[in-house]
């Protein structure tokens, strides 16, 4: 009879707190969770993958003509705007799954593990980067299909693609917040919606600034979203990294350093 | 840390209190379990059983009182207690979406063994669990006793000296659930610590050294499954005879044999007597026959948890609360 494994033996030293090196093995444990899961129901990718080439298409054939005189024109302002747009849109179902995930037994494991207490919610998100990079690719492969020619080479371009999925994680952190405290998935959706559209669409994204009331021109200018649109535009397009690329990255700090703490408190309350 | 402690009492809890809203679910438990025993945790559905084990696990936190862990404090070390524990709930804490093994592998993982040794683990564990066939299966397509195997093999990748087994047969058929019954006393043969809730004295009875019985948040009776049993009679007999006229000297007959007094319900025309062994049975029925007393309807039962209950709190094991009008002559009933 095998009873190997029910052997008892407490020889490991006890310590009641976590190691930042084991807080990090946690997460990229818990990274690799979720990307089992991507690949056993890759059916959830239905959205990185279409919403990148619908938009595309929709936006830029829409609003072409009407904003740049022509198409080819208006690709250069229109890829970056969309690229943000979509890929932070995205970061909205990492809350909606993070929800779902924890009405699961398998939280209740996770919280009675010897784990660090942050690892299960980094985890998740971490994981939910190669659905940014998709995103991201799939949007500069349809510009490119649509005729768009960067002009500061394909190295500034991964340069933009990283920035964007940088922070997009960060925001994903705000979505994450939600998740925790939210009740259902559905609201999730509901109140990230509310939040996202405004601030994706009240930027410089798809429309040129000038053409704004004042009052409008204020919000657009300090808008985090605007910033890194512009700073995709400076890399893809000038091939330049220049203040937009400090303020974005500034932003994206500044929004995890406030919501990552405050996601992982109403986390560990929940218990 | 108190080793002194840590030896002897697996868990030593204080006046431990949990309210839920205007719902007071834990209202001042005690609890101590010795290391290396079985330990039941009897009650019917909202007794608090799952909240006490939930504190106890550190999943929740306490409203009031104390516990500790082998001598560790859930409260300000819940990360050594954490170390110390396995927790097996009653809804199955694995992840529906992936595969028996890649669960293991990844608990494994979170508990630090590296990448081979989790593979190792989680095949040894399997194999352990008879669930070798199904590891590469999702577990949407998992039986309710396969997933409740895998969750207590989860449960057991670290070697916990404790673990924790809310309700662990709850909705098992019976062959799968005396499976169970034999992995939870291999465990403690291997030195483990295990506190299990169950709502069938019948489980308490076959695995538990020592019972608590939970009511309403609170321990209304503790001791040995003998000394729970004593109180209330290790069996209850119930007779209806054929013809209502024979049904004094049937009770006469009922009394001399097994030496007890037995209560009659008037509306049935039953019989009920509590039986110190059930063998006493067949006396009593060659004294029936003896006497040319014709019977309806007999049997022998172990005291249900309702029984049990009844005489210990003095109120069905029910989740209603007020009973209070049909009490009296149930008590009698069953206490005669």
């Amino acid at each position: 009879m095998k009873s190997t494994p029910l052997g008892r033996e407490i020889d490991r030293p006890l310590k009641n707190h976590s190691s930042f090196g084991q807080a990090l093995r946690n997460s990229l444990t818990m990274a690799y969770r979720g990307l089992l899961k991507i690949r056993r129901t890759p059916e959830q990718l239905f959205d990185v993958t279409l919403q990148p080439i619908l938009f595309t298409l929709m936006f830029t054939y829409i609003f072409g003509g009407a904003i740049s005189g022509n198409v080819q024109n208006y690709l250069p302002i229109i890829i970056p705007g969309i690229l943000v747009q979509t890929v932070i849109a995205t970061s909205i179902v990492t809350g909606v799954q993070l929800r779902e995930d924890m009405d699961k037994g398998v939280f209740d494991r996770f919280k009675s593990l010897p784990i660090a207490r942050i690892a299960p919610l980094a985890g998740a998100l971490l994981a939910d980067t190669v659905r940014y990079t998709i995103a991201t690719v799939l949007t500069f492969v349809m510009g490119y299909f649509m005729g768009y020619q960067p002009g500061g080479g394909l190295g500034f371009v991964v340069i933009a693609a990283m920035l964007v999925i940088a922070c997009s994680w960060a925001v994903s952190w705000i979505f994450a917040f939600f998740g925790v405290i939210a009740r259902t998935a559905a609201s999730v959706q509901g109140i990230s919606m509310i939040i996202l559209f405004p601030l994706t669409f009240l930027s410089n994204a798809f429309v040129p600034v000038d053409t704004m009331p004042n009052w409008l021109q204020w919000f657009v200018t300090i808008n985090p979203i605007s910033h890194l649109v512009s700073a995709v535009r400076e890399l893809a397009n000038t091939g330049t990294i220049g203040s937009e690329f400090i303020i974005s990255l500034v932003s994206a700090a500044v929004i995890v350093a406030v919501f990552a703490p405050l996601t992982v408190r109403a986390y560990m309350r929940r218990t | 840390m108190n080793n002194e402690h840590s030896n002897e009492w697996a868990v030593e809890a204080r006046g431990l209190e949990k309210t839920f809203g205007g719902n007071r679910a834990v209202d001042g438990v005690d609890l101590n379990v010795r290391a290396g025993s079985i330990y039941g945790v009897l009650g019917p559905n909202g007794a608090g059983k799952t909240t006490t084990i939930r504190m106890l696990a550190t999943l929740l936190r306490p409203d009031a009182g104390e516990a500790r862990i082998f001598g560790h404090d859930v409260a300000k070390e819940s990360h050594i207690v954490r170390q110390l524990i396995g927790v097996t709930g009653q809804y199955a804490s694995v992840d529906e979406s992936l595969s028996a093994t890649e669960n293991l592998i990844i608990f494994s993982r979170l508990l630090g063994l590296g990448r081979s040794e989790a593979r190792r683990k989680a095949a040894e564990l399997l194999e352990e669990f008879g669930l070798t066939e199904a590891a590469k299966r999702p577990l949407k397509h998992f039986s309710g006793g396969m997933r409740r195997r895998l969750d207590l093999a989860a449960s057991l990748i670290a070697q916990p000296p404790l673990i924790f087994l809310d309700e662990p047969t709850t909705g098992l058929d019976p062959r799968t659930r005396s499976q169970m019954w034999d992995t939870i006393r291999r465990l403690v043969v291997t030195g483990s610590t295990v506190l299990l809730t169950t709502q069938y004295l019948d489980e308490a009875d076959q695995l538990a050294d020592r019972i608590a019985v939970i009511d309403r948040g609170r321990v209304v009776a503790e001791g040995t499954v003998d000394e729970l049993k004593a109180s209330v009679g290790t069996s209850a007999l119930h007779l209806r005879v054929n013809h209502a006229r024979d049904i004094a000297d049937a009770q006469e007959i009922v009394e001399q044999v097994l030496d007890v007094r037995s209560s009659i319900t008037a509306e049935a025309g039953k019989i009920t007597a509590p039986m110190a062994d059930a063998d006493q049975v067949t006396d009593l029925l060659i004294a029936l026959r003896t006497r040319g007393i014709q019977l309806a309807e007999i049997s022998v039962q172990k005291p249900t948890l309702d029984e049990v209950f009844l005489t210990i709190t003095g109120h069905g094991a029910t989740e209603n609360v007020s009973q209070a009008s049909e009490q009296p002559g149930r008590m009698e009933e069953a206490r005669v």
